[in-house]
């Protein structure tokens, strides 16, 4: 799956969007792939903070549990329901599923994160291909 | 798949189809009336219970299923015969220490006076009971090199939730109780898990190339606000952390605490303790390394042994000397309370101190080497076959990856369910994280020559079926009464209980 180059990407393996001073926030298909059927999607609530590289939530799939990392600071404004019920939304395509959108507050932060072809460099060297 | 007969059935060693019936719920089976017993005519007046009970009187009694004895009998025995155990054959789950548990310890916790002793007897009864604490937790404190200990704990996670409380504890002490855990990439998930959970945030330390801590990097990230380091050594890979010493000094000369996860312990036994590397508080799996049983047999039991600096910090009650007699003190202003009800899972001590003095010092010492040795064996005749992802000298276990294998479209999942098929528990699959694809063994001291070459026979049938027929792989189990479960659907929709059509 393309890895959309108006994204920015993390080590951790989310995605972010933004749209003015929000930001949209999902894991990348390479982090769907390697987790598995996704069985659970455990996330923060509206109005909540998050912090830039610290967790926000964690994602459940019948490998493992992993953490979410919030590539940027700054306050929930909506979650992604339909992952309550539907999480293996998020295994069919996990650039369209997104999890929290968060009303950035330090916009800055975006430019430092990865681009789409930096973050595919890294899974290349992650999985020694 | 549609097994045929190109089922290799001649290559199966020692396994070969199984022989239970499907086995319906006892709610399915039920049928009105039916009793597993006759009670004789009511000899005393007949009261009328809703007058006596009121409110409380309940009419309806529930839909509680109505069989016979024999009925009864032969569920439950053939559901046990579904099972896997350790007196059915080896139990390679690495970071498990799924070792023998020795007759002898069964016969001691049945002696009258152990199995019928009651935690509310008085002190002066039950000096005998309290006689078996004093000298296990002698033998535990002499094993592992430390000044004291608690054995109440019920399991390896509580015993890591005990001693992270025991450091908290220490920190607040000094005013400080600092806000960081540090926890290796390679850790058990428990470890970050129990920092969390005593209010720490957790901070990842990579591993280097050899799988062990990159001291250098530690030394980068042990600050003031360091309460303590949780490490597993040998490491989950099996690997001992030979710069243990200095990793210790480095959290030392911040005021951090050292927390080592026993898991691992069957490689360190006689051999090595973790009081003289330095570490400063410890847990132990009765259940792993001094074979109480582990898993459906439980329950567990995980002491918690630590420096002198982290006693007065221990749960209540602790066992002293009155005079001559033993008994508790619970008069400990500095404690973190009590952690457990009563005194811990007893019955565990009484097993594990028949273990420790069935063996001996020179018995725990070779039982240690002969848990290396195994590991290594079976290292030494996998290890054409099967990718070793850290080539670092084992100790009890030995990590592979399914790099190779994974080529043919085969993951270690496929490997240990084919393993089923050849009479083997699975081996433990994807742990440690820092393997892709990790296939960990451990095979403990408790394995024969004989069953060690039939489990190698296996894994090397195993990687020939990989190359030359990889869908036989893929698809197993193929004895068993099911093969492969739909565990997505199982977590995604689960059936929690039954309910009537």
């Amino acid at each position: 799956m393309p890895y959309p180059t108006e994204y920015k990407y993390t080590k951790e393996h989310e995605w972010i969007s933004v749209s003015g001073n929000i930001g949209t926030v999902g894991i990348t298909d390479y982090a769907q792939s390697t987790l598995g059927d996704i069985v659970f999607v455990e996330l923060p609530k509206v109005g909540d903070d998050v912090t830039g590289g610290s967790t926000f939530g964690s994602v459940e799939s019948v490998k493992a549990v992993s953490d979410l990392y919030s590539p940027v600071s700054g306050t929930v404004t909506a979650i992604n329901e339909e992952l309550a019920t539907a999480p293996d939304k998020v295994n069919e395509n996990a650039h369209t599923a997104w999890m929290i959108k968060v009303e950035l507050s330090d916009p800055s932060q975006f430019d430092s994160l990865l681009s789409a072809e930096q973050y595919q460099a890294f899974i290349a060297e992650e999985t020694g291909k | 798949m549609a097994m045929t007969e190109a089922t290799p059935r001649t290559t199966l060693g020692k396994v070969r189809a199984h022989q239970t019936q499907n086995e319906g719920l006892l709610f399915e089976k039920s049928s009105p009336g039916k009793r597993a017993y006759k009670l004789p005519p009511l000899d005393v007046p007949e009261v009328n219970p809703g007058a006596l009970l009121g409110e409380s009187h309940r009419e309806d009694t529930g839909a509680l299923p109505e069989l016979s004895e024999i009925e009864i009998i032969r569920h439950f025995t053939r559901l046990s015969t579904w099972n896997y155990a350790i007196d059915l054959g080896m139990y390679p789950l690495g970071s498990c220490t799924m070792k023998y548990n020795p007759r002898v310890n069964e016969f001691v916790s049945r002696i009258e006076g152990l199995a019928e002793a009651h935690p509310y007897q008085p002190e002066s009864l039950s000096q005998g009971s309290l006689a078996i604490v004093e000298l296990l937790q002698k033998c535990l404190i002499e094993i592992t090199g430390m000044d004291a200990i608690t054995l109440q704990p019920a399991a390896g996670a509580h015993g890591e939730f005990t001693g992270i409380l025991l450091v908290r504890a220490y920190h607040e002490s000094k005013g400080n109780p600092r806000r960081k855990v540090l926890v290796p990439d390679s850790a058990h998930g428990t470890n970050p898990a129990t920092a969390a959970v005593c209010g720490y945030q957790v901070q990842n330390i990579k591993s280097n190339a050899l799988g062990m801590v990159d001291v250098d990097e530690l030394a980068k990230v042990v600050d003031e606000d360091t309460a303590a380091l949780m490490l597993t050594n040998p490491s989950t890979i099996g690997v001992f952390e030979s710069e243990i010493h200095k990793i210790a000094d480095i959290l030392h000369a911040k005021g951090a605490l050292l927390y080592m996860d026993g898991a691992n312990m069957n490689a360190l036994c006689g051999r090595a303790r973790p009081g003289d590397f330095g570490v400063d508080v410890m847990h132990l799996n009765l259940h792993k390394t001094f074979s109480t049983p582990h898993g459906g047999g439980g329950p567990g039991s995980g002491p918690v042994a630590c420096k002198a600096i982290l006693e007065p910090f221990l749960p209540t009650p602790v066992l002293v000397r009155k005079g001559d007699a033993l008994g508790w003190n619970f008069d400990r202003p500095q404690t973190v309370g009590r952690v457990r009800a009563y005194y811990g899972n007893y019955g565990m001590f009484i097993r594990a101190l028949a273990y420790i003095l069935a063996n001996g010092p020179d018995g725990l010492r070779q039982t240690t080497e002969d848990a290396v040795l195994n590991a290594n064996y079976i290292r030494k005749n996998l290890e054409d076959l099967y990718e070793l992802p850290y080539t670092t000298a084992s100790m009890h276990e030995v990590v592979f990856s399914d790099k190779r294998q994974a080529a043919k479209g085969i993951r270690t999942g496929d490997i240990a369910k084919r393993l089923i098929d050849y009479g083997f528990h699975p081996y433990t699959v994807s742990f440690p994280l820092i393997v892709s694809g990790a296939l960990m063994i451990e095979p403990t001291e408790s394995e024969s020559r004989e069953e060690l070459d039939l489990f190698i026979d296996a894994m090397r049938a195993i990687a020939k079926e990989v190359e030359e027929n990889p869908d036989l792989v893929k698809h197993a189990p193929h004895s068993t009464r099911v093969s492969r479960l739909d565990e997505v659907t199982a977590a995604r929709k689960p059936v929690l209980r039954w309910k009537p059509q």
